[in-house]
């Protein structure tokens, strides 16, 4: 696996313009991916990781500033023009986000759409599109495909709707699927089934996969490796199996504990994270967890931790006060 | 325990949505002891919220009573049933929809007195400020600030405080914890544990997430496509569960461990259309177990253990 990573994000930041003050969404950010593997990027609600995605994608909003590079495949996506990136974005990098309804267009059939994607970036006329969009449907599990094709999203349940999401996403066998909060807005035991469906076809595919969630529980079973973001920031990174098993940065322990588990009794006190995240508009010296923290030191306030570099288990974590790694 | 707070007896809500009838409860049954918390589950469009609304009147039932410390709900008249509603208080899934935007929260929280119209001014001051108090927010800070000033959490905090001001028998949460992050849903949680004891609370908990659920309840029904299939106490209905259905909704959820495999997915497809809901069990078409007993007779809920009731023709335990 040597060779560049498929995806290289170098010191991304991006400062959004608000009344208050620039809001730095994302604080010099590193990333690797390699093709064919899932990353997991793991968060709160403002921590970041949805600007992060976008940024990737350069899909800003007009006035963000960002700072750093991406690079796919060895190339600057920073530096590309509207027409480069356009050729891209749904060819090579796909997206699917959290609500199907709002991302299908609701006055164009199903087909319609898909056919749209693929005649945009593969050169293929009308009638080869329809076929290939039946393919799509049924790949993701859509029953009777050929008839779907003349529906309009909201004919569809909000599981049927992240599948021709994904199915327009897939239908240019992009290198890197991008898929954001994918089953938030999906009941659990749809959600199974999506989840179930991205892993098969990512590996049918060999496509690379970047898998956004505020969930621990879902990138626990299906990434290779996951990066938990608080304030911007990436505060720890580790394979899948070695995070959970020696978890060193105090806020992802504390973000496990703050979950119900199923196998504790009724009526088990929370662990509590107390207080709440910082306010991104305000600066802030020292590691941003600190004042939630309840291992924090005096130098916690005063010095911003870098994330360490990685240790033989590819292990990375951005903190004074490490929980001691429990022999691994 | 000094007997049922809230008793349901075969409860309809049906609503006509363009000449076709959504059937979002169906013959629905419960009660729930004073001072425990009944924990309610399903996913979205089983007629969990229909449920919890009907039990205020929010929603005129079809059929069916609802009875409150003895008095029937669903006869009353617009007087009684406004006074019986301070009784009985709701929170909903979104508090920052909740909130009147124009409004100072020292005014939003005294509401509900100002409406009972028992209290002076001077002594609605005092009650609003004890609640925000007890809700975790500081009094001095908060009564003369707007709902745009707080997070979603801090919202909730003051929806519940809102609520809890006029001391309620019964607080039904709905959905009150799902819109929240991991972090915050936990103070949530533990604060609702912590003022139930505090303000001797019986609490009717919606929610769609299993494990939320089993933190809070003391027994809990699952309810699928207007029908309950299951109740009972929280540490048997998951250790064991009976109806297939329960399986299901536990087996589908992820577990932060990377050694649990994930979730096998049911190949079985989604709930069906409460508009056209299947005959017999309304379960059956998703079901590995399903006969051709259990298209043609509706499974009535029956009792299986001391406690435990399950409607299912083939149950997974108890049979």
């Amino acid at each position: 696996m040597t060779g560049p990573p498929l995806l290289a994000v170098e010191q991304l930041s991006v400062d959004l313009p608000t009344p208050r003050g620039p809001l730095r969404a994302v604080d010099e950010v590193d990333l690797e991916l390699e093709g064919g593997r899932t990353l997991g990027i793991v968060g709160e609600s403002g921590s970041g990781k949805t600007m992060l995605s976008r940024a990737i994608l350069q899909l800003m909003p007009r006035r963000a500033r960002i700072g750093g590079r991406v690079l796919f495949d060895g190339r600057d996506l920073t530096r590309l023009d509207a027409e480069a990136l356009r050729r891209l974005r749904g060819r090579s990098i796909a997206v699917v986000f959290q609500d199907p309804m709002t991302s299908l267009n609701p006055v164009l059939t199903i087909g319609r759409q898909i056919a749209e994607t693929l005649r945009e970036h593969l050169e293929i006329d009308a009638s080869a599109a329809a076929t290939r969009a039946i393919e799509l449907l049924a790949d993701v599990g859509i029953p009777a495909p050929k008839q779907r094709l003349r529906q309009y999203p909201h004919q569809l349940s909000g599981g049927m709707r992240q599948r021709v999401a994904i199915a327009i996403a897939l239908s240019c066998e992009p290198r890197l699927l991008i898929a954001d909060e994918p089953t938030t807005a999906l009941d659990v035991t749809v959600q199974a089934q999506i989840l179930d469906l991205l892993d098969r076809e990512r590996q049918r595919r060999d496509m690379a996969m970047i898998l956004i969630t505020h969930d621990l529980g879902i990138v626990a079973g299906r990434t290779d490796e996951v990066a938990v973001m608080y304030a911007g920031r990436i505060v720890e990174r580790a394979p899948t199996a070695r995070l959970f098993k020696a978890m060193c940065m105090p806020y992802t322990e504390a973000l496990l504990a703050a979950i119900p588990k199923l196998d504790a009794p009724p009526h088990t006190p929370l662990a509590v994270i107390s207080g709440r995240p910082p306010d991104p508009t305000q600066p802030f010296r020292g590691c941003a967890f600190a004042p939630r923290c309840r291992y924090r030191a005096e130098r916690c306030a005063d010095q911003r931790p870098s994330l360490i570099p990685a240790d033989p288990s590819g292990h990375r974590y951005a903190c004074w006060h490490p929980i001691s790694p429990r022999a691994a | 325990m000094d007997g049922s707070l809230l008793e349901v007896r075969n409860l309809v809500v049906e609503y006509a949505v363009g000449g076709r009838t959504v059937h979002a409860v169906s013959d629905v049954s419960f009660e729930i002891t004073r001072g425990e918390t009944l924990g309610l589950v399903g996913e979205s469009g089983c007629g969990k919220s229909s449920l919890g609304r009907a039990i205020l009147q929010l929603t005129t039932p079809k059929v069916g009573s609802v009875r409150f410390d003895n008095v029937e709900l669903t006869r009353l008249g617009r007087g009684p049933l406004r006074r019986m509603r301070q009784r009985i208080q709701l929170i909903f899934q979104d508090p920052i929809a909740s909130l009147n935007p124009r409004r100072r929260i020292g005014d939003i929280i005294a509401e509900p007195l100002r409406i009972a119209g028992s209290a002076s001014r001077s002594t609605r001051e005092c009650r609003v400020r004890e609640t925000l108090s007890a809700v975790g927010l500081e009094p001095d800070q908060v009564v003369g600030r707007l709902p745009h000033e707080f997070s979603g959490g801090q919202c909730q905090r003051i929806c519940i405080a809102r609520a809890l001001v006029i001391e309620p028998e019964l607080l039904v949460c709905d959905e009150a914890v799902s819109a929240l992050d991991v972090s915050i849903r936990a103070q949530i949680l533990n604060l609702l544990e912590a003022l139930k004891a505090r303000y001797r609370l019986t609490l009717l908990f919606i929610a769609h997430d299993l494990a939320v659920v089993k933190a809070v309840s003391d027994r809990v029904a699952v309810m699928y496509l207007g029908r309950l299939c299951e109740v009972g106490s929280t540490e048997a209905l998951y250790r064991a569960p009976a109806h297939p259905y329960t399986r299901l909704l536990l087996d589908a959820i992820p577990v932060p461990d990377p050694e649990v495999r994930p979730p096998q997915s049911v190949p079985l497809g989604e709930p069906p259309s409460p508009l056209a809901p299947p005959s017999g069990c309304r379960f059956r078409t998703r079901c590995t177990r399903a006969d051709a007993c259990c298209a043609e007779v509706t499974p009535e809920l029956r009792e299986v253990a001391p406690g435990r009731q399950v409607a299912c023709h083939h149950p997974l335990v108890g049979a």
